[in-house]
């Protein structure tokens, strides 16, 4: 849980007093900045007299909102464009404009309260189908109503294009209408007081590189920040002491930045000749242009549930086929590692019908849902075969714990590529279907799956959840949740040699690919590849080129089984 | 008037996007076109008539188009719906 502790930063006068609050670090990076609050609304709607232009006055808010929708419409992408273009329709709707003006007429009213009934009717009504889907139209509505109400009392509408430079945004949760708008040149951190790691936020602060904590309250409009996306924290009103030390943090950061340019270009080789491949992690389309960017050499994760959040309804065949086909192209004849839909757990999407759960993470998730829904699971098989004509694309199920899952996708895959050959459409008959391994089942029947999958990726942060028992978002077992406990290297120990013995390839996924510290010991383990968030890519480069194969394949034969705890792990780690 | 009952087999039912489709497709027409469900009467050119008629897969709902264009417009919606409003 976020906590607020004030912090002594030093032991001179009281001016050395600061804030620091704790919350989620969602994306990397340090912001320095000014608080900008994204408004909340708080409007007076109840019944006045008409003013004599009553009528007209409601009409020129109208006439002003649909001016400023259609706006912001000219620069959208395609996925704000598409929630604005509803926003437009609601706006210019009879049921609503026309209900409004009869209610001024009618009632002799303002046109606030006019507003606020016609709005809250229908919001009211959706909420009460008890339908998430309708709900979240009543969340549209009064999107629209505020903005309304704003104009009526003669405010300006919140923009955020025009935040002045060095912004840090502030808002209860950063919606797609208000990612449309932002300008990286300006803001330059977003704090949440909603949302977690995995949230919409977290992905657009990824996305538009960033940095960015969730879960942070009590922050007021103007005062100065330190964003520090690294470690989750937010220090308020910083004394000059520690403002300079991150300023120092903030150079170091540009500094090595500018040092690991030297390894963009190179291969990710050992000292000894041994390689290994390192790939981006990605959820959106635009992420494609950071992971280019940022030297990857392929996609180990594309991370398709994206593509069906924030929406009402999920994403044709056709849409998903020009996604997964601009990723394919655009690393040609790179890997490019498709993850079908990952949902469930803590990755909610109302459309999707998956009712609340107990246990979400031991529930119906994953490939467990795609086997039952295989409609859904039907279009986005064919939408990535069809893309796989386009470059070198690569199916990977998640979260396989019992051989049938396996056997069913295999099967439901072959039925697909029958399909698309029947109609005639290209694709690579030869695609490669792979596996995430992360569950206890499939390490345990590890031997099996390296017979009956292509490739192997380990996700480490679901793979650590499950060997350790242990909630992650749980403050008081969080400790016991490490990529470093023995059990969890042992796991790791043990896929690789397998894969290595059935001569397929072991992948990592999740965020323990990132990390320095492991890079030797998945070297040695024999694993072949590392996947992570872009910006990492070239500081394990480094971090790869500077190790001997042999060495770190002898020192992790020599000593994974003799490890106890996670010091001592640790510290074998240092040593490889 | 034009009456025809048809049913609505978009997975989610009219939901925002198939809505939209729907009401852009009648909008054009000079007609008035209502649709009847559950005893209840909405506007099809009104994006918020259709989405709190509720409509989910499966259901039936009888289209109800007066005008000088009925005939074109009833044409253009039915095909619509047929052909999956977008989906």
């Amino acid at each position: 849980m976020p906590s607020c502790r004030p912090l002594r930063a030093g032991w001179g006068s009281r001016m050395d007093q600061h804030t620091v609050l704790t919350g989620i670090g969602i994306s990397g990076g340090i912001g320095i900045g000014r608080v900008v609050v994204l408004p909340e609304f708080d409007f007076d709607t109840s019944k006045q007299k008409a003013d004599p232009e009553e009528a007209s006055r409601f009409l020129n808010a109208v006439a002003a909102l649909s001016a400023a929708i259609g706006q912001k419409q000219e620069t959208a992408g395609a996925e704000q464009a598409e929630i604005l273009e509803s926003h437009m329709m609601l706006l210019g709707d009879p049921s609503i404009s026309a209900e409004a003006q009869r209610i001024i007429e009618a009632e002799n009213c303002n046109s606030e309260y006019a507003v606020d009934q016609v709005f809250e009717t229908y919001a009211a009504l959706f909420l009460a189908s008890g339908d998430e889907l309708f709900a979240a139209r009543a969340a549209d509505l009064r999107d629209i109503k505020n903005n309304l109400l704003l104009i009526l009392d003669g405010k300006a509408l919140f923009d955020v294009e025009s935040l002045p430079p060095g912004s840090v945004l502030v808002a209860r949760e950063v919606t797609t209408t208000v990612a449309a708008g932002i300008n990286p040149d300006n803001v330059c951190a977003l704090v949440t007081r909603e949302g977690g790691a995995t949230s919409h936020t977290a992905i657009i602060a990824r996305s538009l590189g960033l940095p960015g904590v969730a879960g942070v309250s009590r922050i007021e409009a103007g005062s100065q920040v330190i964003v520090d996306g690294n470690r989750g924290k937010v220090i308020l009103n910083p004394t000059s002491k520690v403002l300079e030390t991150y300023r120092g943090l903030q150079e170091e950061q540009k500094a090595r930045k500018q040092t690991l340019e030297a390894y963009r270009g190179l291969e990710s080789v050992t000292t000894d000749g041994k390689s290994m491949v390192l790939f981006a992690n990605i959820g959106l389309v635009t992420d494609i242009a950071h992971a280019v960017a940022a030297d990857a050499e392929g996609i180990g994760l594309f991370r398709t549930e994206f593509l069906y959040m924030n929406r009402s309804t999920a994403p044709s065949e056709e849409e998903q086929f020009t996604a997964y086909k601009q990723v394919a192209t655009a690393f040609a004849e790179k890997p490019v590692i498709v993850r079908t839909l990952d949902v469930g757990g803590d990755k909610e999407i109302a459309y999707l019908g998956i009712e609340k759960e107990e246990n979400p993470f031991l529930g119906w998730r994953a490939i467990r849902f795609c086997l039952e829904r295989q409609g859904l699971f039907h279009t986005q098989l064919r939408a990535i075969l069809r893309a796989s004509a386009f470059g070198r694309v690569k199916i990977m199920l998640p979260m396989i714990s019992c051989a049938s899952e396996l056997k069913r996708a295999k099967a439901l895959i072959e039925e697909v590529k029958r399909e698309l050959s029947a109609g005639g459409i290209l694709l690579n008959q030869q695609i490669e279907v792979g596996i995430m391994i992360e569950t206890p089942a499939a390490v345990l029947m590890v031997d099996y799956f390296a017979q009956e999958a292509d490739f192997f990726s380990i996700g480490t942060n679901d793979l650590t959840q499950y060997i350790m028992a242990v909630d992650r978002g749980n403050q008081n077992v969080a400790q016991l949740c490490s990529v470093y406990q023995p059990a969890m290297l042992r796991a790791i120990y043990q896929v690789a040699q397998a894969a290595n013995r059935h001569g397929i390839e072991c992948g990592i996924c999740g965020e323990a690919g990132a990390d320095p510290l492991l890079t030797r010991f998945f070297i040695g383990c024999g694993v072949h590849e590392l996947s992570m968030t872009s910006n990492a890519i070239l500081g394990i480069r480094e971090r790869v080129r500077s190790g001997r194969y042999e060495v770190a394949k002898e020192r992790v034969a020599a000593g994974i089984h003799t490890l106890r705890d996670v010091e001592q792990a640790a510290a074998f780690l240092q040593s490889i | 008037m034009l009456t025809k009952t048809i049913a609505i087999q978009n997975p989610s039912g009219l939901h925002m996007r198939p809505a939209g489709l729907f009401v852009k497709t009648v909008t054009p027409f000079q007609s008035e076109v209502l649709f009847g469900i559950r005893g209840g009467e909405y506007n099809a050119k009104s994006m918020i008539s259709v989405l709190s008629a509720m409509v989910k897969s499966g259901d039936e709902i009888e289209l109800r188009i007066s005008g000088t264009d009925e005939q074109a417009c009833m044409d253009a919606v039915v095909s619509a719906i047929e052909s999956g409003l977008g989906e």
